[in-house]
């Protein structure tokens, strides 16, 4: 497989889940604020800020308006919803003779609907009904890849590109709501906090998941050691980082680079999750956990895109 | 596709029943859904030069053209042989140049026209085919037979849309097309990847079944969506220029499991901008060091380098003599009437007609760089008349064609517009044409430029079963 095209199927796949992962925040926005004071919100409006990396307003106003513009139509945000879908379709685009033509139909599809989208005031009050359009024809375009395109190389990069992106997602969010609220971790959480709490499960589409392996009862502990260290939940740190791991084995043998550093780094990682005991987590601090898995995340992205998107030729040519 | 008014010629007769019986409402569905289709699948051209919405819906029209089947038997001959003499053209002139020698063509044609290489001189391409994949522009006269308007012998594009065309067609009329018996073009594809493999430099036959890629010039070009068609249509690499990179004269494409040799390139880009080394240095389209693995016969290129010169349209006017002075026959499919603005009897004509004329700069297509005569206005013509008589070379003309019209299905109703037609042809181990061609529409009331850039639309082109 060419390299460009690896490397486009990578950002494509990181470039949808950015956008899903971001409607899912904003839809999980939408309902906390109908039934919180406006201080509340405000609070949760920096940290989403924050947990997206996108630029805070200029004249320093944030309000719900100004906020849903930015992370969703402002195609001057890298990182809003309209952006990430057109430069997941670009993606694409470029390497489209490389998926089935179901994908592209429904990724282009996707992308016009999207890109059609304007701010006006009925949008503000439906908005639930673009961010749940977004995350299903994500879920359609991934179900669609999943059984129209060979489960090779190219749909291995896909898978990559998608859990590296997850991985790094959950970790951000996960770390910014540990720095602001200040419930203790061993009890359930107060009730000025508990939908915070809520929200957070949710925008990790794990509220349910949770509820049925802990019960209603939130506490601070629970829901890290649930969203880091869960196996079997597919929005939860260790469960990306697995994907990551067996993605990046399975390319090391389709391309014979079975030793090399991406799939050291990646086991690491993983192991680091496996091994990990949540209380000790909590006691030297979430923060710290979380930064070190960001910092290896970022790790293993650099090491891919040395090994197999942009290597020096001379390596190639001696070898 | 009428004889007389209202009288349609016999095999437009079935498809004429049909549409009579079809409400307007029901047509105006289909096209809609048919152009929905086109948005969906992505199948867009870009526009230069225009900042806003640079991707476009290629304008498809329903209503297909007919072409019988006696007819297109005597295009297929008149292509082959013409395609056939145009090879023989190429290599004599990189060669020996009998032909410049006996005086058929004047030298200073040839030497003067931008497309020529100098580098390409003595270099001996595999089983001489220097255009293994061409698309010729026909026109309908007046008296009903086909005749060629230009060769298209660099990067010929388009053959995408005759393939999608087809598709939306068959969901749109399933019955007409069981009715009439229309010859299927569906194996392109493979006939394309068949003359490509043909091509493959001895040495690599028995290393290993040959590689064969797609070079593009990328996301931005006009045709990029045929290039990734035809790239997916016969399973091979798409690649740009900065896939690739030369070490000893030898191609590698740089993959995700190292580097892989690469040995017939289908390259989509122009000669200018192939290796940034041999001719234009600013090129970051091509492939640095291409043109010496070329030399070598490391690598094989279609089209081969420096075709341009004979589809040069000042060139053209020559093409029947040159048929007539390799193969000793005569031309199937005649030329349309050409003047020389280097003669200088023609020229004087020329300037004096130039509101009846049609003026076309020599190294341009697309539709740019042209002058139609009776559309035109008095500073046009002016300019066009100092443009002529500072470069005569770089200027032809021909008469204004009143090109045969076709019913296009437009606001609601059945309208006739100008079209022409461009059958593709290919030439490896032998010449081959798939039944059909991109039947493109001036989609303009009363225009007859008919290229997507300039407002063209196309539609499905049907031959007839015998």
């Amino acid at each position: 497989m060419l390299s460009r095209v690896a490397e486009s199927l990578y950002w494509m796949a990181r470039y949808l889940e950015r956008a899903v992962h971001t409607s899912r925040l904003m839809d999980v926005d939408f309902q906390l604020r109908l039934e919180q004071s406006p201080e509340a919100s405000a609070g949760r409006w920096l940290r989403l800020l924050e947990a997206s990396q996108a630029p805070a307003p200029e004249d320093g106003k944030l309000d719900a308006t100004t906020l849903s513009h930015i992370l969703t139509l402002d195609k001057n945000n890298p990182s809003s919803i309209v952006s990430c879908v057109a430069a997941a379709r670009e993606n694409l685009r470029q390497v489209r003779e490389q998926c089935s033509t179901e994908m592209w139909e429904q990724l282009n599809r996707m992308y016009l609907q999207v890109n059609g989208t304007t701010a006006t005031e009925s949008w503000q009050l439906n908005s639930y009904v673009f961010f749940r359009a977004v995350r299903e024809g994500a879920q359609l375009f991934y179900g669609i890849t999943d059984s129209t395109m060979a489960h090779g190389e190219g749909w291995r990069y896909i898978q990559l590109g998608r859990f590296v992106e997850r991985t790094d997602a959950l970790a951000r969010l996960i770390g910014t709501h540990y720095t602001w609220l200040h419930s203790s971790p061993d009890q359930a959480v107060e009730s000025e906090e508990y939908l915070e709490w809520v929200g957070l499960l949710k925008s990790c589409a794990a509220f349910e998941a949770y509820c049925k392996t802990y019960t209603a009862e939130l506490r601070p502990l629970r829901v890290a050691e649930f969203l880091l260290l869960n196996p079997t939940f597919p929005h939860s740190v260790r469960f990306s980082v697995d994907h990551v791991q067996s993605s990046l084995t399975a390319i090391g043998e389709l391309t014979d680079r079975k030793a090399e550093q991406a799939v050291r780094l990646a086991g690491r990682l993983s192991a680091m999750l496996s091994f990990s005991q949540i209380d000790e987590i909590m006691a030297s601090g979430a923060n710290a956990f979380v930064d070190s898995i960001r910092w290896q995340c970022a790790q293993i992205h650099n090491s891919i895109h040395q090994i197999y998107f942009d290597y020096p030729v001379e390596a190639a040519l001696v070898a | 596709m009428f004889e007389a008014p209202g009288v349609p010629r016999p095999h437009y007769q079935a498809l004429f029943q049909t549409l009579l019986g079809l409400p307007p409402e029901d047509m105006r569905k289909s096209q809609q859904a048919a152009d929905l289709s086109f948005l969906h699948q992505g199948i867009t051209f870009t526009v230069y030069g225009n900042e806003e919405g640079t991707e476009r819906v290629f304008p498809n029209d329903l209503l297909p053209r007919i072409i019988p089947h006696q007819e297109w038997r005597k295009i297929e001959n008149g292509l082959t042989q013409r395609i056939a003499a145009l090879n023989l053209f190429l290599e004599d002139i990189y060669h020996r140049g009998r032909i410049l020698a006996d005086g058929i063509v004047p030298r200073e044609l040839v030497y003067s026209c931008r497309h020529f290489r100098r580098e390409m001189r003595g270099l001996t391409v595999p089983r001489g085919i220097y255009v293994s994949v061409c698309g010729t522009d026909l026109v309908r006269l007046p008296n009903g037979s086909f005749a060629v308007l230009e060769d298209n012998l660099r990067v010929p594009s388009g053959v995408s849309y005759m393939l999608a065309n087809r598709k939306v067609l068959q969901k749109v009329f399933p019955t007409l097309f069981r009715d009439y018996g229309v010859c299927p073009v569906d194996h392109y594809a493979q006939a394309l990847l068949a003359t490509l493999r043909a091509l493959s430099p001895a040495s690599s036959s028995t290393r290993h079944e040959p590689t064969v890629v797609l070079l593009t010039p990328g996301v931005f070009n006009s045709a990029y969506f045929e290039h990734t068609f035809l790239a997916q249509q016969m399973g091979i690499e798409l690649v740009e220029g900065r896939d690739l990179l030369v070490h000893d004269n030898v191609v590698y494409m740089r993959t995700t499991a190292g580097l892989r040799r690469v040995d017939v390139i289908y390259r989509r880009v122009d000669d200018d901008f192939l290796d940034p080394l041999c001719f234009r240095r600013d090129s970051s389209l091509g492939v640095p060091g291409l043109f010496n693995a070329y030399r070598a016969g490391n690598v094989m290129l279609a089209n081969a380098i420096g075709t341009g010169i004979a589809d040069d349209k000042a060139l053209y006017a020559y093409v029947p003599a040159i048929i007539r002075y390799y193969l000793g026959e005569e031309p199937i499919l005649e030329n349309v009437q050409t003047y020389l603005l280097t003669e200088r009897s023609q020229r004087e004509y020329v300037l004096e007609h130039l509101d009846e004329l049609v003026v076309k700069a020599v190294g341009e297509s697309g539709g740019y760089g042209m002058l139609i005569g009776p559309h035109s206005t008095d500073e046009q013509r002016e300019e066009f008349r100092q443009r002529i008589q500072a470069e005569p070379r770089n200027y032809i003309a021909q008469p204004t064609l009143s090109l045969s019209r076709a019913p296009c299905f437009l606001d609601g109703e059945a309208q006739a517009r100008h079209v022409d037609l461009r059958p593709y042809i290919l030439y490896g181990e032998n010449v081959t044409l798939v039944p059909g061609g991109l039947t493109r529409v001036a989609l303009r009331r009363g225009s007859l430029v008919v290229n997507s850039s300039q407002g063209g639309g196309s539609k499905d082109t049907w031959v007839l079963r015998a």
